[in-house]
């Protein structure tokens, strides 16, 4: 079994390479700015800071409509970062992922839509908090 | 000091990473083809659930208590133990990958108090990965592994320290010398031959006496119980001596070309793995057997010697195609075949022979373009012809949970 592949950032980061220049080809006059190529740019290093304890989700609902994660979004969970006040986060509650913004100072879990009330995160043992939403990402473009 | 860290249930708690309503819940996951059971969760042990018993023999128990049941799905294993282990590595520079789910650490030099690393390291790998893991703390491997024993049956905790020799003998004195790391049967037969039953006896007696009726190797085991570190890490893994690739077939098989299939796709199986390690392979084994509980049983094997060392999946292929039309006879419900690859040796070191034939560059270039297309587009992108084109395993999973981490369409779903 191979345990390496694409979609797992966990695995050594599979990258997509984007030169930072790139110039036509011409025969004669080499370009100057192929001289200045000298990284590429590697979008999982840009959206993910900790591979070991990141993981994908996609969103499903409109609960967060406020805040722009809609439906279908593609969410970057990583459940080492910080959990401070206003994070959006991934709580599992009653067995369930939910997407919430973390209240810390009144102990509750946000919505940002009015159609979903606030819920109360004391005395709850059946709640916890997954991981911290980094980035969303949504696709703008329907071909 | 060395610490053995180890996931708890690994394979459960895997399947637990992304479903939080079945933490704490009555959890096994069975073997390839849903043959048994392999792993258990905390709350299906206590339902008197036995380890490796047949699946089907324990529906009607399973069904009673509710018991979720998963297909093995390594895939998702592989990539959460990586995760898991690259948390490790954070707690020290210098480790060892044992298993899938263990990993020793060199924790000299960590100024830390070892209680509180172990209980740090356990509550990272939980925070960070979702595993629940147990922490053993020694100053040898040998010591680590029983501390990690006794960790699992300290309740809640899943830490022990045994930095003394008061903690460490206390211990062996409870535990039959078949608990010892590298003790396996036969030598627990011989140890008890000449009247040693416990970690403790074992711990006690003297190496070059044991050594007369055993190995060096238990000698070592001995200094290493007494807290004497002889065994070190090997952090670098050392590429593997043979692989091999067996299945048990979900359906008895009769006909020729349907186990020329198996073993083509099997041979294809190994090959790949070769290349990961960079190896060409001297010697094929190809085996094929029926089932021992039914009459006229029949088992036969062949080992071939390959003109030149490879790891074109052509060549093994075809060998192991010849291999197997010599195995094959007619009449018999075959249930099991195999490949193995033997005598292997590292490709970058292989010194050319120039009067005997050699895998040629242009098979080099095309197994690595093989190799990288299956990467990048999902395994049998490209296949063999020989493999049929009916998909490489079919395998009975019935109950294989999604790929949460390796396929897009599956990815947990956050409401």
């Amino acid at each position: 079994m191979s345990l390496t592949h694409i979609h797992n950032p966990a695995a050594v980061l599979q990258s997509l390479k984007l030169p930072l220049f790139s110039s036509k080809v011409s025969a004669g006059f080499p370009s100057a700015a192929d001289d200045f190529i000298e990284r590429s740019l590697d979008l999982n290093e840009f959206l993910i800071k900790h591979p070991a304890s990141t993981f994908f989700a996609w969103a499903q609902g409109e609960s967060l409509r406020d805040i722009g994660i809609h439906d279908g979004d593609l969410l970057i969970v990583d459940r080492a970062a910080a959990r401070t006040q206003g994070a959006v986060v991934v709580a599992a509650i009653d067995g369930e992922l939910t997407c919430k913004i973390l209240d810390v100072r009144h102990k509750k879990l946000l919505s940002a839509n009015p159609d979903y009330p606030p819920i109360e995160v004391a005395g709850r043992e059946d709640l916890l908090i997954e991981g911290v939403v980094v980035y969303s990402i949504r696709k703008h473009h329907r071909a | 000091m060395i610490a053995l860290v180890d996931c708890n249930a690994c394979y459960v708690s895997c399947e637990q990473v992304f479903r939080p309503d079945l933490r704490g819940q009555p959890v096994i996951v069975l073997s390839n083809n849903d043959g048994c059971i392999i792993a258990r969760s905390k709350e299906a042990r206590a339902l008197d659930i036995p380890d490796l018993a047949p699946y089907f023999k324990l529906k009607p128990l399973l069904q009673k208590h509710k018991v979720k049941v998963f297909s093995a799905n390594f895939r998702l294993y592989g990539d959460i133990s990586n995760q898991v282990m690259a948390n490790l590595r954070l707690f020290s520079p210098s480790v060892e990958q044992y298993s899938i789910d263990e990993m020793f650490l060199d924790l000299d030099h960590m100024p830390d108090d070892m209680n509180k690393y172990a209980l740090k390291i356990k509550n990272t790998l939980w925070r960070h990965a979702r595993m629940p893991v147990g922490v053993g703390i020694a100053p040898s491997k040998t010591l680590s592994k029983l501390a990690n024993h006794a960790a699992k049956k300290i309740k809640n905790n899943n830490v022990a320290v045994l930095d003394t020799p008061e903690k460490w003998q206390w211990l062996q004195k409870r535990l039959p010398v078949n608990k010892v790391w590298g003790i396996g049967s036969k030598l627990t037969k011989r140890l008890e031959g000449i009247g040693i039953r416990s970690a403790y006896e074992l711990a006690q007696a003297d190496p070059k006496w044991v050594r007369r009726f055993t190995s060096v190797n238990v000698e070592k085991t001995i200094e290493e119980l007494n807290g004497q570190r002889c065994i070190e890490l090997e952090e670098v893994p050392e590429p593997k001596k043979e692989i091999f690739v067996t299945r048990s077939f979900a359906h008895k098989i009769e006909k020729l070309e349907d186990m020329l299939r198996h073993v083509s796709r099997y041979a294809v199986a190994a090959a790949e793995k070769l290349r990961t390690q960079d190896g060409y392979c001297q010697t094929l084994y190809v085996f094929a057997h029926t089932s021992r509980f039914h009459e006229n049983f029949y088992a036969n094997s062949l080992v071939v010697q390959l003109p030149y060392p490879t790891s074109d999946s052509r060549t093994l292929v075809s060998f192991s195609r010849l291999a197997m039309k010599q195995i094959y006879r007619e009449g018999c419900k075959f249930n099991k075949c195999g490949v193995g690859l033997l005598d292997l040796r590292d490709r970058r070191f292989y010194q050319s022979d120039l009067f005997r034939p050699e895998q040629s560059v242009k098979s080099e270039a095309l197994m690595s373009a093989l190799d990288r297309i299956n990467y990048r587009y999902g395994r049998d992108t490209v296949t063999i012809g020989a493999e049929g084109l009916t998909g490489r395993w079919t395998m009975k999973q019935q109950k294989l949970s999604p790929s949460y981490t390796s396929s897009w369409r599956d990815l947990p779903v956050v409401r």
